[in-house]
This record gives C-alpha cells, structure tokens and sequence, in this order.
C-alpha cells in the first residue's frame, strides 16, 4: 500500500492542513512537504485545496437485498453506491430472504462485504424469526458470532407486540445491543396503506397511515426503554410529534437515540399527485411541518444522525399501480448531498456537525469502534473528501446501484463526493468504485 | 378540444364539460333511433381493460363504442397483473402493442390510469380507479342532472355515503363545482376521507355529519335540490366504520320516512344512485323507485356520455357529431 498525502484540505470545514497516511492510519497532520517518495516510500499526493475532508460516512440503515434480490441489490453492488456516496460503513438491514436471523445469516452478510471490501458491512440481525414479530430472533448467538451484530431490527416491519419489545430491549442489555425499531402500529392503518394520511392521501382515494401509527410506538418504546434500562433506535423519524416524545425521553435520561432520512428531510407529500411509485417510500413522505420539525431537530441534536434507508428494487417491482408498487428509494450515493443542499448550504449545519450527524453519531449507535473517529494522528484513515462549491446533477443511469428507483434523478444537488478512502485506500474516485478508474487519476 | 386521456375530472375545464354534456344530448338523441349507429369511430380500437369487476360500467363503454362504429374489446384482467407477477406496464404494454387507440381503464388501484397514461401511446380514459375518481360517471351525473334541473348553477346538490372510499364523490364535487352547483357531502365521520376540511375549504364545497340537518335546513335556500346516495359496502363493518346496518340507515340512509319528508317540500326531488344499490341500507325501495328517482336514467345517460367522451377524445371537433 502506498502512501497518501492530502494536500490543503479543508479539516471538518473549519482548519487547512495536509493529512498524511500510512498504512491505513493517519500518521500526520499539518504543513508537509509533497514529494514523489517520503522516507523512501511511494507516495500519492492528492490535491484536495478547496475540498471539505471529513470522516468517512457511517450509514445505520440500507437494504442490501442479498441474499435473495440479487437483481435488485447485492452486498457488491451496494457497497459501491456506499463508498461513491462516501461511506465507509453500512448497516444491512435484516429483511433479506431468508431473513437475517441467525449467526450463520449474519456471518454470510458479513463475509460478503469483506470480500467487496469497499466499506465495512455490519449486518443487523433480525429482532424476531423470520420477521414474524412472535419469537425472539438468535441474538445473543448473532452477538457472538464473528459478525458481532449490535443492532437488531425488524424494520419494514414494526415489533408491534409490546411483550417482545420489552423482552428484547431487556435481552440486548447483555452484550450492549441495540433495538432499532421501525415504528409504526400496523393497527392503525389497513394493511393496504401507501402514503401519508391527510388531505393529500384523501383527494388522491390512497390507503394511508395516520402519523399517529409512527408517534404511539415511540411513546411506547420509549417508555420500553425507560421500564428496562435498555437502548431503543428509532430507525427513520418522520414525524414532529414522534421529534417531541423523543426530545422529552432524552431529558428524562431515557436511552433513546433516532435517525432521520434524507427524503424525508427533503421531499415532501405535493410529490406524490402524479402517482409515480418512485416516491413510495414507509415511512411515507410527509408534510412541510413535518418535514420541518424533524429538520430542526437534527440540527439540535435530538436526532442523532442521518440514515439512508436505502431500499433498492428492481424496475418491475416499481412499474406498478401506486398502491401495489414495492417501497422504497435509492440513497446511499445522494445522502450527503441532500444533507448539504438541505442543511449545510442553508447554514443550519456546518460540516464539523454533518461529520457529527453522517459519522460520528451513527458509529458510536452502532457500536463500530473503527469509524466514526476524528481526524486525528493514530486514527484509522476512513475518510471523505467533499467539494463543497460544486454542483452535480443526478442520473440514475449512472448509479452503482443495481437499481434505478432514484428520486432524485435529474435534481442538481450541491457538494459531490470527490474520494472516499477506507483504511487509507481509496475506494471511490467522482463517482467510480476501484476498479473503475485509475489510480494515478487521484494524485 | 384536443385532449387525449381523460384521467381525472379535475382536466376538464367548464367549457369541456359544457362541450361534451352537449355532444352527449346529441348522442341521446341517436339511442332513440331505431338504427343506434354513427360511422364516427369506424377503423378504431377502443379496449376496455377492466382490472376490476363491474357490469354497467364496462357495457356501457362497449356500447358506446359500438354505436360509434369502434372496434370495441373487453379485456377482464381481474387481479391478472400483479397475482401473476406481471407488472402493470408489461400487461399495458402487451395490449398497445396491437396498435390500439383507446384503452378505458377500470382498476382497483388509484393513480393506475395516470401511471398507464405515461407509458403507452393511445388515449386512456379513467373508467374508475381505486378510490380515486370516475370521471365518466360525474359527467353522466350532471347530464342527468342537467335534464331534470336545467342549469346547475347555484343548485344545491347533496352527496351522503361512504365518502372514504368512494370514487363517485371525488369526480362529482370537480365536476359539480366546475358547473356551478353548491355540493354538500354527508358522511359519518369514519366514512369522510382524510384532511377533508381543509380540502372542502380549499374547492368550496361543504361537508356535514349530520344527514337530517343537510336535508331539512331551515332556509329554503339551503334545502337540496338533489340527493345523490352512494353505495356502503357491508364489508366496512368489519373495518370498524360503522357498527351495524340498521345503525347506518338510521343515521345516513334515505329511508321512506326521509323521502316522504323530502316530498312534502320538494316532490320532484332528483334522486341519483351510482349503483350498484344495497336496497334497504343506504336507499329504501321507496326511495330507489320513487317518481322521482332519476337511476335508470343516469345509466341511459352513460351511454350518452360516454359517446361523447370517445368523439372529444377520438374523433376532435373537426368532424361533426351526428
């Protein structure tokens, strides 16, 4: 491996200096001198003057589709949308077929993202068998195995039933685990809904959820998480008043964490009079105030960090009626766009917090000690560097994602991805993975 | 008019409306005929791509059809795409690809004819989708209504049922509203769509909960001057909407008592139905049969209408009528 010199970026937004790494760790910070060989040794010298350099991005929750959707999604395929978009961790969600819920599942997931080798896959472990939401899934053996599974989830499926989320809250408590729940009570809305419920929903004649389904089982939970003293995750908030409950948890002391969507964040329920699927999304897309609220509270922290909620589909699954189309959007390579075109260029956020809410938060919730760290000397190099006066225009042609349900296809959003580095290598260079480009193109 | 799809009432101006009631009254006139047939269409396509069950709708898009000389072909594809695993557009796709000019959509979910409507070249006209709209059966709602008050303007035409789940409602208060008419919709609170105040705030229209205050208000002014009661389908009990039948028809049902009472007012009071009916539950026989009850006639208007829908879309205004 040789080394690398960042010359001149720009550390968190807020100091210039050079960054130098060996062997994957960061081994120099400050003013240094850019030569062919330094101590004898090869070195690339990358330019990154007027480029942003922050941790690499840590993702808690993307659908990786393998095994089973291999047309749709691969642990391949999506690791490479996740280090173009400048991540370098995910979190694979457990719905796969079959569905994450054992050590051997797990260490499957895991094993196949060593292998991609562009960011670090951290499987989720299913909260229940098969999804079921009646047994408690194998999460200690998941815990134990070599894939080391933190965080448990049934997400696309809320655990509804109040007695199993109290076991497992308290189960977790005995290897530091985490419940990341998907919230929504599945009773207070047919099992036909698609969208928001409100005037939107009603004129359109579409099945909807009430944001009340999402606020009284974070109300719940919460109290879930108080009752046992255990760590409750609220995978994708998407309402104000779910913002409130967690905001009152957090000064109680009660260990409740939450993370936002970039759609929801940026794309709101007016999107979806045309009844293109590619905006079905569970959650639901929301209202402005709501879309607000949980704005606000990413910047005042009462929401951790950013989540993609990355859920390809193949172009069939989508090219149906609204109400019988698959969920979800594309993410991973637009998310800290969106947060800048949102956040940043608004002034709400400055980059030190994206690497906060993108980096540091999700990391320390996922219990991944080797991301999410600051850029220090002795750090591991998982790194990202941003171009913060850029624009780009999304084409959902040239995603490395195997699917195409792109929301934000043909949108110019603010801050590309230059080059996201793992362990000092790099793994994606302006939107191409290794393998796709040169490595003299960096330098 | 050069319109292609008829998708929703909300695309059709007043001036539309007004054009394709008129057609459709010429159109009338050639179903008395003892020869129903016009060579406006002769040499089209026109599919009914019936997704969904229904009767009166289909035939009388394939009548309407035929009378226009179209080659008129019922596709039935209940639950064929999606319990196949094909999706909606190959399904739609499979059937353009025979070069068709028309497809009259009827599917159980809303939005579909939009969707189809992007990806296929003939005109699509909404036959009803989900709990969306059925464009058609508002116009032939105001055709209807049209013969029996003259101009809907100002008129007050109330709406009571199952307004949560009803395509009728949503076409009629566009197109309704798009004439002139004040529209009142009645509906127990579980059976009103969701964000229905700030939507009737937002178009105009009025909503109640109470059927007996709609019907009987004080001001004369206010009094309806049609019913139009829409189907309750007994398998919302279970989804909790309501909790019996005859707690239903007691409070939102046009029973003889409330026809009688009516009458003593207004004895030629219009009352419309979509159909199909539940007799007992949201309409007496008394009231379906009454004298005044314009039903049949909202179905020989469909024919009507729906001729004149097929010529704005199909044939332009270049030809003429009949």
């Amino acid at each position: 491996m040789t080394d690398l010199l960042l010359k001149g970026a720009n550390l968190l937004g807020d100091n210039e200096a050079d960054v130098l790494v060996r062997e994957g760790v960061i081994a120099e910070i400050g003013s240094i001198r850019a030569a062919a060989e330094l101590d004898g040794r090869r070195l690339t010298v990358v330019d990154a003057a007027g480029l942003v350099l922050l941790p690499g991005l840590v993702d808690l929750h993307a659908h990786l589709r393998e095994p089973g959707r291999e047309d749709a999604e691969t642990v391949a395929s999506g690791s490479a949308a996740a280090a173009a978009g400048g991540f370098t961790a995910i979190l694979a969600m457990a719905n796969t077929s079959p569905v994450t819920d054992t050590a051997e599942a797990a260490e499957r997931v895991f094993d196949l993202g060593r292998a991609a080798g562009l960011v670090d896959v951290q499987p989720i472990g299913a909260v229940s068998k098969g999804l079921a939401g009646v047994e408690l899934a194998e999460l200690g053996l998941m815990a134990r195995s070599r894939a080391r599974v933190r965080v448990f989830s049934d997400d696309g499926k809320c655990v509804h039933d109040a007695r199993l989320m109290r076991r497992a809250l308290d189960y977790v408590k005995a290897f530091g685990g985490t419940i990341s729940q998907h919230a929504q009570d599945p009773r207070l809305a047919d099992g036909s809904a698609c969208c928001h419920e409100g005037e939107v929903s009603g004129r359109l004649g579409l099945p909807a959820w009430p944001a009340i389904a999402e606020d009284v089982v974070v109300a719940r939970d919460v109290q879930l998480a108080r009752h046992t003293g255990s760590r409750v995750h609220v995978a994708h908030v998407s309402t104000a008043a779910s913002v409130e409950i967690i905001r009152w948890a957090k000064a109680q002391g009660i260990a409740v964490t939450a993370e936002v969507t970039p759609h929801h964040l940026a794309l709101g329920t007016d999107l979806l009079t045309g009844y293109d699927p590619v905006f079905k999304v569970n959650p639901p897309l929301r209202p402005d105030e709501d879309r607000a609220a949980i704005l606000a509270a990413l910047v005042d922290g009462v929401v951790d960090a950013v989540a993609t909620d990355h859920a390809p589909h193949a172009r069939h699954d989508k090219e149906h009626a609204f109400p019988d189309a698959a969920f979800g959007m594309l993410g991973l390579e637009t998310a800290l766009a969106v947060v800048a075109e949102v956040a940043v260029r608004t002034r709400l956020l400055s980059w030190a917090d994206v690497a906060d809410r993108m980096s540091f938060a999700p990391a320390r919730i996922a219990g991944l000690a080797d991301q999410g760290r600051p850029i220090a000397v002795g750090e591991p190099a998982n790194l990202v560097l941003v171009d913060p006066d850029a624009s780009w225009t999304v084409d959902r042609s040239a995603s490395q994602s195997l699917s195409r349900n792109n929301p934000w296809h043909g949108r110019t959003l603010p801050a590309p991805v230059v080059a996201t580095f793992l362990r000092g290598e790099c793994t994606a260079y302006r939107g191409r993975v290794r393998g796709q480009f040169d490595p003299e193109e960096i330098a | 008019m050069t319109r292609k799809h008829l998708l929703s009432s909300a695309d059709l101006s007043r001036d539309e409306v007004d054009s394709i009631l008129d057609t459709a009254a010429s159109m009338h006139d050639v179903q008395r005929r003892e020869v129903k047939k016009l060579p406006t269409l002769r040499g089209r396509t026109v599919i009914n791509l019936f997704f969904e069950d229904s009767t009166r709708t289909r035939s009388s898009f394939e009548i309407a059809g035929k009378w226009m000389s179209a080659d008129t072909i019922n596709i039935t594809g209940k639950g064929s795409s999606t319990s196949k695993g094909e999706s909606l557009r190959d399904t739609v796709m499979t059937i353009c690809a025979m070069s068709v000019d028309a497809l009259v959509i009827r599917h159980s979910a809303s939005g579909a004819c939009h969707q189809v409507a992007q990806w296929v070249d003939a005109s699509v006209i909404n036959a009803g989708d989900g709990t969306h709209e059925h464009p058609t059966q508002a116009l032939l709602d105001a055709y209807t209504l049209r013969q029996r008050l003259g101009s809907l303007e100002g008129r007050h035409i109330v709406i009571v049922g199952d307004l949560a789940h009803s395509r009728v409602f949503r076409s009629n208060v566009i197109t309704l509203g798009r004439l002139g008419a004040r529209v009142t919709v009645v509906a127990p609170p579980t059976l009103m769509p969701s964000g229905i105040g700030d939507w009737a705030a937002r178009d105009g229209f009025a909503t109640s909960w109470d059927l007996d205050q709609t019907l009987y208000a004080a001001s004369p002014a206010d009094r309806p001057d049609a019913v139009m009661m829409l189907r309750v389908q007994r398998e919302r009990m279970s989804g909790g909407f309501f909790p019996t039948e005859r707690e239903y028809t007691a409070g939102y049902g046009l029973t003889r008592e409330r026809l009688a009472r009516l009458y003593a007012a207004t004895p030629d009071l219009p009352i419309l139905h979509p159909g199909p009916m539940n007799r007992g539950l949201e309409i007496s026989a008394e009231a379906a049969d009454a004298t005044s009850s314009a039903i049949l006639d909202q179905v020989s208007a469909g024919v009507a209408v729906r001729m004149a829908v097929l010529y704005h879309l199909l044939a332009g205004e270049t030809e003429a009528a009949a």
